[in-house]
Order: C-alpha cells, then sequence, then structure tokens
C-alpha cells in the first residue's frame, strides 16, 4: 500500500510540470497585459515595467526562470498584490479557504449521506421523495442565488450573522465562516445525496443484500454494515475533486460574503493577468486534486467488498 | 433511519432556537451594534470598492487607491472641507505664483513631520518627484509631472542631472517649482497621487530609488505625513487606520480612525450597509436606488462626479468614417431616456464632452436627441431609411448596467435608424486589448477627471495620443490644446479649450451617452461629508456624531 | 460479506442474452419502457420535461412580444401590473407614444408635492386619464403575464427563448460529457495498471487547468462560436463522470460473472460494452442528471466572458443570476427562470431515477 501511495505521489511531479508549462503557455498567450489599463499607460511606460518584471524577455527563457525558481519553491512576486510575493498570498488566503472548506465538507457530508441513505431505504415513498426533493434545492438554488438569500436571511433579518468581512469579526454569534460554508455545504450536499442514493440501491439490490435479509438480520444493520460500504463507492469518486474544490474556495461565495479566501485568486489573477499568481494558485490547486484524488482512490479500494480478495 | 433524520432535524431546530433566544441579548453586544460603537469611537468604517492593488501613491493608478491613500499621505495642499478647488494648507502653508503661472513657490509650514518623527523638508518632494521620473522605475503616472521644466528630457534620458529639472529646495522649507508653461490649475494637480510626497528613508530602507513593490507599503513599515497612519491590512478585507500624533494639525482631526473595507460586491456592500458594518458604501446597485428613493431619502446620497460615459467610433471603419453618419448614430440616443429610465441615479444626458462642474468652464450643449434630424443625415450619407447600412458592433467589457445601454441604444437605432447593430460582451482586459489595438467599431469607454480643468478631458483627443484609440486626429484641435497650454489668463485659456471642444463636437468620433454622478449610501451620523465633484474627501474634517447628540 | 456472493452462472446468463437482444434491438428497451411506464413519478418527469420543452420551442412564437423589444419607461413592472399609455406630442403633429407601470407611476411627477401625485396616481388607476401640457397619460390594456424586465421587454418571451439555449447547451454538453466520461473511465478502469495511471493522470490535469485562461483562449482564437459552447463545457464536465464509472469498473471487474466472462474467452470490447457499461449504467444517469444543471449555469460564466450567448440574448443561467442581483426589489426577475429552472431539473431526476430503476440488471428479479 505504501508503494503505492508513493509511486502515486512521484506521478505528482510530472503532473504538476504538465499542468504548469500548460498554464504558462496558454497565459500568455490572453490577450491583455498586467499593466495595461482603461487609462492607458504610455507604450515606454509598459516597455520599462515589461522590462522591471522580465516580461520582455523571450517566452523560453521567462519559463525556464520560472521553473528554476518553482524549484526553489519561491512562486514569484504578485502583480495584483504589489507588497506580497504569491506565496504570501496563498499563505494568508488558504488558512480562510481551508476552515470554510472544511466545514462546508462536514455539512455536505453529513447531509448528503444521510439524506440519501434514508432515500435509497425508503425507494419511492414518501421517506424517499422527501429527502430528494430537498436535496433538490440545493442544485435549483445555485450558490449566487442561496448565498444573498442566506445573507439576508441570517444576516439582515435574523440578524445572527455577519453579511460581509472576516477579520475582527470574531465576536458574532455566527462566525464568519459559517454562511459561506453552509451555502457552498448546500450545494455539496445535493450532490452526495443523490450520488448515495443511487449508489445504495445498487447494492441494496445485489444477491447478498438479499441473502442477508433471508437470513433475517435488521434492517438498519444491513444499511450500515452491508450496504453502505459499497453504496458509498460513486460518492467516494466524486469526493476526491470536490474536497479539492472545496477546500480551494469559491469565487462566487467569497465574493457574496466577501470572505478574503483564495476561492477568487483563482479567478482574479487571470483577470488582472498576474502571470505567478495564476501559475501559483494553479500549482496549488494541482496538488490538491492529485493528493486528494489519490485519497479518493484508496478509499475505494479499502471500501470496495469485492477488490479486497 | 428515520429516527436519524428526525433527531437532526430536531438538532437543528434547537439549535436554531437557541440563538434565537440568545438574540435578546445580541442586540446588546453583537456586531450589529458596530455602528452605534463605532460612532462612539468616532471609527468611521466605509467601503472604496476593490482592494487597492498598492498603497505607494507613486505606483497607484486608481481612484480606489487615491482615497485610502490620501489618508495617510497629505500634499503641498490639501482639499478644502467643501469643494477641491477651495484647498487648504497642506505640507505648505504658504504658496506664491509669478503672473503667468508657470514659476510657483511653496513655503512648508512647521511642525510637518513623518510619521516616523522625521521632519518633512522640501528635499523630500524633491526625492518624490526624481523617483516619478525616474525611467527604470516605471511609473505609470510619470506623464503628469511632464509640465516641469526638463522632467521629459530627465525621464528620456536626454539629461542626467536631476538638478536641471524645474524642482529645487531653495531650503529645507522652500520648494520652488518651474513650469514649462502656464498652469492655473496647478493645486488641483499637486492634490493627485503622482505629486504627492514620499518618505525617502522608508523608501531607501527596502530598496533603492527605483525598486517597485518593495514592502515599505505594509502596514508595520509605512510612513507617511497624513492626518491619519496605518493599523492593519489585510488584503480583501479591511484596511485599518488611526490617528496620527505627529500630524501638524492633529488637534483638528476629529476621527480617530478608519476602516476602508475592499467589498467589490455592489450588492454585498449595501447588505453591510443595512446591516451597520458600513458608515458609507462606493455605490449603490442599479435597482436600490429607486426604493431608497421612495424610503429612505436621507441615506442616499447622489454627488455631482467628474465623468462622462460615451462609445469610441472607430472612425477608419466604413461607414463610420463619414461625420454625417457619427452625427446621425448621437442624434438617435435618447439620452434622457436611459438616464431617467436605466440609471436613475440623476446623471445628466451628455450634450457636449466636458462634463459640467470644472469651475467656470461652461459645457457645451450641442448634441442633442433630434430623431428626425437623424435620419435626414443619414439620407444624406446614403442611406435612405437604413436601406443597405452595414451591420456593426458594439463592444463592452461584461458589467450588467453596460449591456442594458448598449441593449437600449441597439433598441434606439433600430427603431429610429432602422439600423443593426450586434453587441459583444468581453472580459474587461480582453476588451482593452480589442480597444487599444483598435481593433472595433464601437467601444464603451468613460473618462474620469484626475483635476479640475478641462483639460484632464479634452488632452487626451490630440493626434496620437495613447488614450485617443480611435484613428480620430485634427491638426486644429492639435494646436488649439497646444495653444491653451501656453496662455496664462484663465478666462481667455477656457475660450479656447471652448472652441477645441466644439471642433471636437463637430467631428464626434465618439457617441455620447451621459455625464456621471455619484451615488452611495451615507449613514446621517457622518458630518461634513460634502459633495465633491472628484470625491476627494479631507478625512480631517470628517466627524462622526454619536446618536445623543444627534438626537439633539 | 463474503458470504452472500451471486453465481457466476446466474449472474452471466441475464447479461450475455441481454446482449443478444440488444442486437436484436427487442427485449431490454421494451423492458426497461415497460417499466418505466409503471412508474408514476418518472413518467410525471417526463410529461414535464417535454412540455417545458416544448413551451420554450414555441411558446415565443404565441406571447405576442419578442425578446429584444425594449420599452424602457416600463421598466422592471410585476406580474400583471397596471400599465399605463403616456403619449407626448411634438410639434409637427408627430407624437411619441411611451408605457408606465403603476409602480413607477409617481415618479413621474416628481416635481409635484407628495399629495399631488398621490392624487394623479390614484385618478389614473381608477380609469381616468391625465392630461399635462403635451404629454397625456391614460390606462392602458397591456399586461405582462410575468412582468418585465428593467429595459421593459416581457419576461416570459425572455425565459422561453433563453430555454431554448439553455436546454439545448445542457443536453449537447451533458451527452458530449456523458460519451468521453464514460468510456474514459470504463477503459481506464477496465484495462487497468499503467494506461489506467495514465489516463487518470491526464484527467487531472484537466481538473487543475484554469477554466478561465482555456474559455478566453478560445473565444479569442476563434470568436463568438456556439459550438466553442460544447467544447469548452464538455472538456471539463466528463471528468468527475470518468472518476465514479472508473470506481465501478473496478469494483465489477473483480465479480464472479465478469472473471467468468473473461475465463471464457471473451473479447474485451464486448466484455466492456456488453457486460461492464450496462452494469454502471445507475451511476451514469445519476451523474447526467447532475451534469444538466451544472452545465446550464457553466453557460452563464462563459457568457461572463463572452463566449456564452450574445445579447440581447440570453439563457437561464444569465437569467437567474441578474435576477439574483435585484431580488429585493422585483423577485419576479429570478422567481421566473428559477421556477423553469427547477421544474426542468425535478423532472429530470424523477426521470433519471426512473430510468434508473427501469434499466437496472437486477431488478428483473424484483
Amino acid at each position: 500500500m505504501i508503494k503505492i501511495i508513493v509511486g502515486r505521489l512521484l506521478q505528482l511531479i510530472p503532473v504538476l510540470w504538465i499542468i504548469l508549462t500548460l498554464t504558462f503557455f496558454m497565459s500568455k498567450e490572453v490577450p491583455g497585459g498586467p499593466f495595461s489599463a482603461e487609462r492607458q499607460a504610455t507604450p515606454e511606460v509598459i516597455a520599462r515595467l515589461n522590462a522591471y518584471y522580465g516580461l520582455d524577455k523571450p517566452l523560453w527563457e521567462q519559463y525556464l526562470g520560472y521553473l528554476g525558481k518553482l524549484a526553489r519553491f519561491d512562486l514569484g512576486p504578485s502583480y495584483t498584490y504589489q507588497s506580497e510575493s504569491v506565496n504570501e498570498v496563498i499563505a494568508r488566503s488558504f488558512p480562510i479557504s481551508l476552515q470554510i472548506g472544511t466545514l462546508a465538507f462536514c455539512i455536505a457530508a453529513v447531509f448528503g449521506i444521510t439524506a440519501g441513505v434514508i432515500a435509497a431505504a425508503n425507494k419511492n415513498r414518501l421517506w424517499d421523495y422527501l429527502p430528494m426533493s430537498f436535496s433538490m434545492l440545493g442544485i435549483c438554488l445555485p450558490t449566487f442565488v442561496l448565498g444573498p438569500i442566506l445573507a439576508l436571511l441570517f444576516g439582515l433579518v435574523l440578524r445572527l450573522a455577519p453579511v460581509s468581512g472576516w477579520h475582527g469579526l470574531n465576536y458574532v454569534p455566527f462566525h464568519p465562516m459559517i454562511m459561506p460554508a453552509v451555502t457552498l455545504g448546500l450545494f455539496y450536499a445535493a450532490y452526495i445525496a443523490r450520488l448515495t442514493r443511487g449508489g445504495m440501491l445498487d447494492i441494496l439490490s445485489q444477491d447478498f443484500i438479499r441473502t442477508a435479509r433471508a437470513k433475517g438480520v435488521p434492517d438498519h444493520q444491513i444499511i450500515l454494515k452491508h450496504a453502505l460500504r459499497g453504496g458509498l463507492l460513486p460518492v467516494v469518486a466524486f469526493l476526491g475533486p470536490a474536497f479539492a474544490g472545496l477546500l480551494s474556495g469559491s469565487f462566487v461565495v467569497e465574493k457574496v460574503f466577501n470572505v478574503p479566501g483564495i476561492g477568487q485568486e483563482f479567478i482574479k489573477s487571470v483577470f488582472n493577468r498576474d502571470y505567478p499568481l495564476v501559475l501559483g494558485t494553479v500549482a496549488f490547486f494541482g496538488i490538491l486534486i492529485v493528493v486528494f484524488n489519490l485519497a479518493s482512490d484508496i478509499l475505494q479500494a479499502l471500501m470496495d467488498p469485492k477488490s479486497r480478495k | 433511519m428515520k429516527n436519524l433524520f428526525l433527531a437532526v432535524t430536531l438538532a437543528l431546530c434547537v439549535g436554531i432556537g437557541w440563538f434565537w433566544v440568545r438574540r435578546g441579548t445580541l442586540t446588546e453586544n453583537g456586531y450589529s451594534l458596530t455602528l452605534r460603537e463605532a460612532n462612539e469611537h468616532k471609527i468611521l468604517l466605509i467601503t472604496v470598492g476593490s482592494e487597492p492593488r498598492t498603497l505607494d501613491p507613486q505606483e497607484a493608478q486608481g481612484v480606489t487607491e487615491h482615497h485610502i491613500v490620501m489618508a495617510m499621505i497629505e500634499g503641498l495642499v490639501a482639499p478644502g472641507i467643501d469643494g477641491e478647488s477651495k484647498v487648504v494648507p497642506g505640507m505648505a502653508d504658504r504658496w506664491e505664483h509669478n503672473e503667468d503661472y508657470s514659476v510657483w513657490t511653496f513655503h512648508l509650514g512647521e511642525r510637518r513631520k513623518w510619521s516616523d518623527g522625521e521632519p518633512v523638508k522640501a528635499g523630500d518632494f524633491v526625492f518624490s518627484y526624481k523617483r516619478m521620473l525616474t525611467p527604470s522605475f516605471g511609473a505609470q503616472y510619470a506623464e503628469n509631472l511632464f509640465i516641469l521644466k526638463g522632467a521629459e528630457d530627465y525621464y528620456s534620458g536626454k539629461i542626467t542631472d536631476f538638478d536641471q529639472v524645474g524642482v529645487k529646495a531653495l531650503d529645507d522649507r522652500t520648494l520652488r517649482i518651474d513650469l514649462v508653461g502656464p498652469t492655473p490649475y496647478l493645486l488641483s494637480l499637486v492634490q493627485h497621487d503622482s505629486w504627492l510626497p514620499v518618505c525617502p528613508t522608508a523608501i531607501l530602507k527596502f530598496g533603492n530609488i527605483d525598486t517597485r513593490d518593495s514592502k515599505w507599503t505594509r502596514a508595520e513599515n509605512y510612513v507617511g505625513n497624513g492626518p491619519f497612519k496605518m493599523k492593519s491590512w489585510h488584503p480583501n478585507d479591511v484596511i485599518e487606520v488611526v490617528r496620527n500624533p505627529l500630524y501638524w494639525d492633529a488637534a483638528s482631526v476629529k476621527l480617530n480612525g478608519i476602516n476602508f473595507y475592499s467589498i467589490e460586491n455592489l450588492n454585498t456592500q449595501e447588505r453591510a450597509f443595512q446591516a451597520g458594518q458600513l458608515h458609507k458604501t462606493d455605490q449603490v446597485p442599479l435597482d436600490k436606488v429607486p426604493y431608497y428613493r421612495r424610503t429612505h431619502p436621507e441615506l442616499l446620497r447622489i454627488d455631482p462626479y467628474e465623468g462622462v460615459y460615451f462609445y469610441r467610433i472607430n472612425v477608419v471603419r466604413k461607414p463610420l468614417d463619414n461625420p454625417k453618419i457619427r452625427l446621425a448614430l448621437n442624434l438617435a440616443v435618447d439620452r434622457e431616456a436611459i438616464v431617467k429610465n436605466i440609471l436613475r441615479e440623476d446623471q445628466k444626458p451628455a450634450t457636449g464632452y466636458t462634463p459640467p462642474g470644472m469651475g467656470e468652464y461652461e459645457p457645451l450643449n450641442k448634441i442633442t436627441y433630434d430623431p428626425a434630424r437623424a435620419r435626414q443625415l443619414l439620407a444624406e450619407a446614403g442611406y435612405p431609411n437604413g436601406k443597405g447600412f452595414p451591420r456593426f458592433i458594439i463592444h463592452f467589457n461584461t458589467l450588467e448596467s453596460h449591456r442594458a445601454i448598449a441593449e437600449a441604444i441597439q433598441q434606439m437605432w433600430k427603431e429610429e435608424l432602422n439600423i443593426n447593430v450586434a453587441l459583444e460582451n468581453q472580459e474587461w482586459k480582453v476588451y482593452l486589448d480589442t480597444q487599444n489595438n483598435k481593433n472595433y467599431d464601437l467601444s464603451r469607454s468613460a473618462w474620469i477627471g484626475d483635476f479640475m480643468d478641462p483639460v484632464t478631458f479634452l488632452s487626451m483627443w490630440t493626434t496620437g495620443n495613447g488614450n485617443n484609440n480611435t484613428n480620430w486626429g485634427n491638426p486644429k484641435f492639435d494646436a488649439l490644446i497646444e495653444q491653451a497650454a501656453r496662455t496664462g489668463d484663465p478666462a481667455h485659456r477656457f475660450q479656447i479649450l471652448h472652441d477645441a471642444e466644439d471642433l471636437f463636437l463637430s467631428d464626434l468620433p465618439i457617441v455620447l451617452v451621459y455625464w456621471y454622478t455619484n451615488a452611495y449610501l451615507l449613514q446621517p451620523s457622518v458630518q461634513n461629508w460634502n459633495p465633491l465633484v472628484l470625491g476627494n474627501h479631507n478625512y480631517k474634517f470628517i466627524d462622526l456624531k454619536s446618536e445623543r447628540e444627534l438626537a439633539k | 460479506m463474503n458470504s452472500a456472493t451471486p453465481g457466476a452462472t446466474t449472474s452471466i446468463e441475464p447479461a450475455s442474452v441481454r446482449i443478444d437482444h440488444l442486437e436484436q434491438g427487442t427485449s431490454l428497451w421494451k423492458d426497461a419502457w415497460y417499466r418505466l411506464k409503471k412508474n408514476h413519478v418518472a413518467l410525471f418527469g417526463l410529461c414535464a420535461f417535454c412540455s417545458v420543452a416544448i413551451l420554450c420551442l414555441i411558446g415565443p412564437y404565441f406571447t405576442g412580444r419578442t425578446y429584444e423589444q425594449t420599452e424602457i419607461g416600463l421598466k422592471a413592472s410585476s406580474p400583471m401590473e397596471s400599465i399605463f399609455l403616456k403619449t407626448e406630442a411634438f410639434k409637427g403633429g408627430e407624437s411619441k407614444r411611451s408605457f408606465v407601470a403603476l409602480s413607477n407611476l409617481e415618479d413621474e411627477f416628481l416635481d409635484k408635492t407628495k399629495s399631488d401625485r398621490k392624487d394623479i396616481v390614484e385618478k389614473l388607476a381608477r380609469g381616468g386619464a391625465y392630461r399635462e401640457g403635451k404629454i397625456t397619460y391614460e390606462p392602458s390594456a397591456r399586461r405582462y403575464l410575468f412582468g418585465t424586465d428593467p429595459l421593459g421587454r416581457d419576461l416570459l418571451t425572455r425565459v422561453l427563448i433563453g430555454g431554448r439555449i439553455s436546454l439545448a447547451v445542457g443536453f449537447a454538453a451533458t451527452l458530449v460529457s456523458i460519451c468521453i466520461g464514460a468510456l474514459w473511465g470504463a477503459t481506464a478502469g477496465f484495462v487497468g495498471g499503467k494506461i489506467d495511471s495514465a489516463m487518470m493522470r491526464f484527467a487531472d490535469v484537466l481538473y487543475a487547468l484554469p477554466f478561465t485562461v482555456i474559455v478566453i483562449l478560445l473565444m479569442v482564437m476563434f470568436g463568438r462560436n456556439f459550438i466553442l459552447l460544447f467544447v469548452a463545457i464538455g472538456a471539463v464536465e466528463w471528468l468527475t463522470m470518468a472518476r465514479i464509472v472508473r470506481g465501478q469498473i473496478i469494483s465489477l471487474k473483480n465479480q464472479e460473472f465478469i472473471e467468468a466472462a473473461i475465463s471464457l474467452g471473451l473479447p474485451g470490447h464486448r466484455i466492456l460494452f456488453g457486460h461492464l457499461i450496462p452494469n454502471v449504467l445507475g451511476p451514469i444517469i445519476i451523474y447526467a442528471t447532475l451534469t444538466f444543471p451544472q452545465v446550464m449555469l457553466l453557460e452563464a460564466v462563459l457568457s461572463f466572458l463572452g463566449l456564452g450567448v450574445q445579447p440581447p440574448l440570453s439563457s437561464w443561467g444569465v437569467l437567474i443570476d441578474e435576477g439574483s442581483r435585484t431580488m429585493e426589489t422585483s423577485i419576479w426577475l429570478l422567481v421566473c427562470p428559477a421556477f423553469f429552472f427547477s421544474l426542468t431539473l425535478f423532472s429530470l431526476n424523477f426521470l433519471g431515477d426512473g430510468l434508473r430503476d427501469a434499466l437496472d440488471p437486477k431488478s428483473s428479479k424484483d
């Protein structure tokens, strides 16, 4: 097992290299530069700025220079946050997204799996339709709709949570991470609920469950002990990228609640043509994706009742 | 399983109920009291929109940055309490100029200190302007200083000795500025970021004179000379500034601190304002303006603002190269309807280019809504009833109001002139690229004034100017702008600029839309927040009244 | 758990029987259809989905209005709000007609005192006309079922037209993502080893590539193009599908009936298409119904970047996004598109669940 994990982690290096190379050349191909603005600076000024940041060198030279710095774990300066380096931007914004994402993940997993299992156990009865319809709300109300609704309800009507901001708001009843986490979590909960239900139904119709039923094993024991492991397989496959996505934040949610997480940097860096920040966040997300997909693959292997033979 | 679900639901209900019960006590010390507490402690809570990229005034480019920098760095003069043109002493406490406004002498006042305790010297200004003009520093606004004698030569490397540039410290407290021509509006100009001083010791501690993005702008390193100093900077969230005890006029500073929040989403700004987390928003969401006007007129503020919204026309593209067609397009736009029904923030239909409010400069009243004449012009140009008129495209950057205006204009042209226009939105930088490469037919544009003079609007239209971007040029227009730069008499100068604008509007490389206003929400507890056309408030005059005081 | 395992022969038989039937084009689908017909909820989903689709297709011809015709005096008028005709006479006999909604009527007379304003509005609301100089106001019979958007355009027509775009994008892009994702994941899972590893790392690379950059590049290189929409969306949406299918296939691969099929010497592609994929149809259908809304919303993001629909045309994603911003002042702008969006999703999900049940190879034994 350890050999597999180490092997997979070693694959991280070529994967990251491909990601960064592609991103590097693609982002340079995108029109507009970091210094273009509505009020155009003169071409001389732009040329000087490009020279200052080394953007006037041939692309391959810039590319090699970037890789060289990367080898020393230096992601370069940010053009958007002019007094910070990309390392610092990630270091300050990721912990915030990490908190929100972890809470959102817990909400999503608990609500999603519970709703899915209940629905599967009561297939095509009231207690199937009820939790499933509820979970559909999470899909029908995308985060940019649910976020403002929750902000209005809990922020302005009930006055339980701040509607904006992060620092210095620790004394309010709802910590500023709660509303963003709920918004994000409900969206993922809906997915998990539907996948759980589908997976559970597949398992529950298998022969070994029938046999167990025939033997008189109680329902809840069948579900919790026998069916859940196999039934959650599709969910676990989904959770790898989903968890990576949750931890790296969400542009929409961070803008709606004005939370200084890392999610907005993915989008803003591209809009600002902040090449080092684009590459830095992409590398960061690449690591998350590879690591969590690995974790999800391992979990799938462990959970599969058949593949353990 | 059912029981589990029930248990979770029950737990949720209990939880919500618990918070609901606690809510009664929360109003006593919860965040919803922030506003009252802020009033008591005299901390102003405002948002400036997006996150500033830097707080180095010489690298700053936008209004956002300027509004924060102003709290911490003061120029030679500062905006007055009720108008940027009525300046009050800043670092200089008196100043004089020669007859044609081309040589100015500023006398620095007493007790002018940097926040690290060092005195502010005239030499610091010389250092600052040298930094701005150092080519390798690459200041985007270096051009602003080219009115200094020799500045352009120094910048382009023709001279290497900065002593030959027209800014000199006669002694520690006297600064002499020699300009290439008469500049009656210099006092408005020196309030702009590019003319603000920076502390040489702070800069040189973290790099050379031409080091960009150095660590001096961080909260712990920042040195300013303004009424406030930086306490903390949490990017994308809040910048806290507190009273600067070393400020020369600290006694008249009324606030104890300001929190600048960066909130980009306008709806979030408005919610934060309603929740009592803000004294002032940056803007108001379009749909909320009528709501506040009807229900809370005391919270809604609409100030005049020096800006004009227009479409650039690429004048080399057929058939837009025909001035008659350009005029027809202008005449067929019902600006009144756009302003009244879509924007609803008391913007004025642009009848000329330079907006009103530029002191003695009268805005032109040349372009109105006249569809009949527009149709006639179109027919004269060879397209009676829009027949055979080629389809062209309006480019705009993605934003709701831009799209709404474009859609409305598209329909107006279709109805009045029977011509078909397509709309294409682009991401911001792609749009800029399209516009700068003149790769468009019509491109949404806007221009915000930097200082209080029509030249800030008109000079961009000279032939080949980097901000012209329409391929339009007229030697006569260039000559008039040049002539104005050499004229000292303010009245005569305005007359020349008036002629220039008139000429510009006869040729019309643009479609005029409207003149800006600045609409925002403001708590009544904020005092002395007067309407200013550039929106640059001198924070030392701002005060907060607690509810008790307001009740009186 | 190991105690109860299906017998190899009993499992392989239905599978191989089914594949024969498939080639004859008969019983599996007939069977499924038969089971689907018995599932009332799924049938309801099917009917609801078809009605929405038909409504979007032919509805705009019957609303009597176009999606682009602005009436900016109306602004955002609420559903069935009273509307008044305002006629402005110019010199030369020309006149200009525009419409004003009841809620905005007072703003027309801002120069008057509050009580005067009220009187005029009341008089008009009772059905009288009001004349002031060259301007006449009179009640009009015009009504909008779902109200109008901020430019005074009929919301119903816009939603129906937008539905065409959203449904088309949703269908095509979901189909693309199912095909690529299922094939990719099934192949990777079935073949295993180094090829599996390489294929899944390729998916990881695609996960991590910045979507915004790709979209902007596509737009700049090829311009605004409807086909590009599918390419851009299809390129990212199949990844999770592939992961899910791969996980299922690996789990199935070790089951006895597949091992039996392998030992019988069946060719790989027949095992894959004949035995493995039919057994993972359940998760594929479920995830497809989840991909559908994602794709529709993603289209709104692409529109923001300039690749999606071109204004004044709209789509559900864009309409919901706009509506969410004005939900406090004009809720119908959110509710109306969100209603159609939700109705579609609900019906699709019920239909998806029903299909899953109907196609479940094991459920025949129920």
